[in-house]
């Protein structure tokens, strides 16, 4: 009898850290979901006197993928992104997240170029803006022009198939 | 000792290169002190256990001028918390504000010390009560005392 009441608060802490354990501290959630994707105004990468506006895809579903060629899990991300690129559902953005020109080029070349177009944030302004704090993240529109998703790190085969791609069709099929 | 001087002059004609400090000139002394306040006060995002102030991430760095650039544009100290706040949650905030999300994290620990002093004050309450002898047990007493005086008696 005595032992039931530590026995008991034991248990309570057990299942709490056990809870602890299954969340991620570093993912933050974000305050934009659900409210209209910040406006910007950024060069294209591979075509800098043409600007990017998130306006350009008004009443359409769109992913933005914010990237930099000094990001490491980019390059693990890159060819999961360039899966759904393949599946030809929405358009792909790149935000090339405080990343030099020339950087971003070289590294689009040497893997591959899965986007429809990339912005270049230079300073990062637009990444603040989106509540960026971590490469990559990657933010799924839709036809409102509200952001419907954010998903933040690396986005993994599991995710894109569980998450991501299954939300990119119910996006789809909503009228505009 | 040329090795010394060398080393030396190294060091101090160097110290610039290194000592890389943020130089902000601000408005006025008011503007100083409500960017000092936000950038201890704002949680940096990517070392979450570190200030704006304290952090050395490139995106402290940047929400730091920002805050700078802000408070020059004179904006006020609320309308800066908003500005982070709408980008990246009440999570910037080490102070979160008490809505019913929060409630837990603020009420918490009241509630437990509320609990504890509780039980505290039961057990004590349990210790204190002495519960008064019965008759026959006080006549026992007694009969033990006049015996062990009567023993003492004859002892001598």
């Amino acid at each position: 009898m005595r032992f039931l009441l530590p026995l008991g608060i034991f248990g309570v802490l057990v299942i709490l850290l056990a809870l602890g354990l299954t969340l991620d501290p570093k993912k933050v959630p974000s305050p934009l979901i659900g409210k209209v994707a910040p406006a910007f105004t950024l060069p294209q990468l591979h075509n800098p006197s043409a600007n990017f506006s998130p306006e350009h895809f008004k009443g359409k579903v769109w992913v933005l993928n914010v990237w930099a060629s000094w990001c490491v899990s980019c390059r693990a991300e890159h060819k999961v992104i360039t899966r759904l690129a393949n599946m030809k559902l929405v358009d792909i953005v790149g935000l090339d997240y405080k990343d030099e020109p020339a950087d971003g080029k070289r590294w689009l070349q040497q893997f591959g170029n899965p986007y429809t177009l990339s912005a270049v944030d230079l300073e990062g302004k637009a990444g603040i803006d989106w509540g960026v704090y971590g490469v990559p993240e990657t933010f799924i529109m839709g036809k409102d022009g509200l952001i419907k998703h954010k998903h933040i790190g690396p986005v993994d085969d599991k995710a894109l198939d569980e998450e991501i791609v299954p939300l990119l069709k119910t996006l789809l099929q909503e009228p505009s | 000792m040329k090795y010394l001087i060398s080393l030396l002059l190294f060091f101090t004609l160097s110290a610039p290169v290194y000592a890389a400090i943020e130089v902000h000139e601000f408005n006025d002394a008011a503007t100083e002190a409500d960017y000092k306040d936000l950038i201890e006060e704002l949680r940096c995002l990517v070392c979450q256990n570190q200030n704006l102030a304290g952090s050395d991430a490139d995106l402290a760095k940047d929400l730091r001028q920002q805050t700078y650039e802000l408070l020059q544009q004179g904006k006020s100290r609320a309308e800066v918390v908003d500005y982070m706040v709408t980008r990246y949650g009440d999570f910037v905030l080490y102070r979160p504000p008490v809505k019913s999300s929060t409630l837990l994290l603020w009420a918490g620990p009241f509630a437990l010390l509320f609990i504890v002093l509780i039980i505290v004050m039961l057990k004590v309450k349990k210790t204190r009560t002495v519960e008064a002898p019965e008759q026959k047990n006080l006549d026992q007493a007694k009969s033990l005392l006049s015996d062990d005086q009567d023993n003492s008696g004859a002892a001598k």
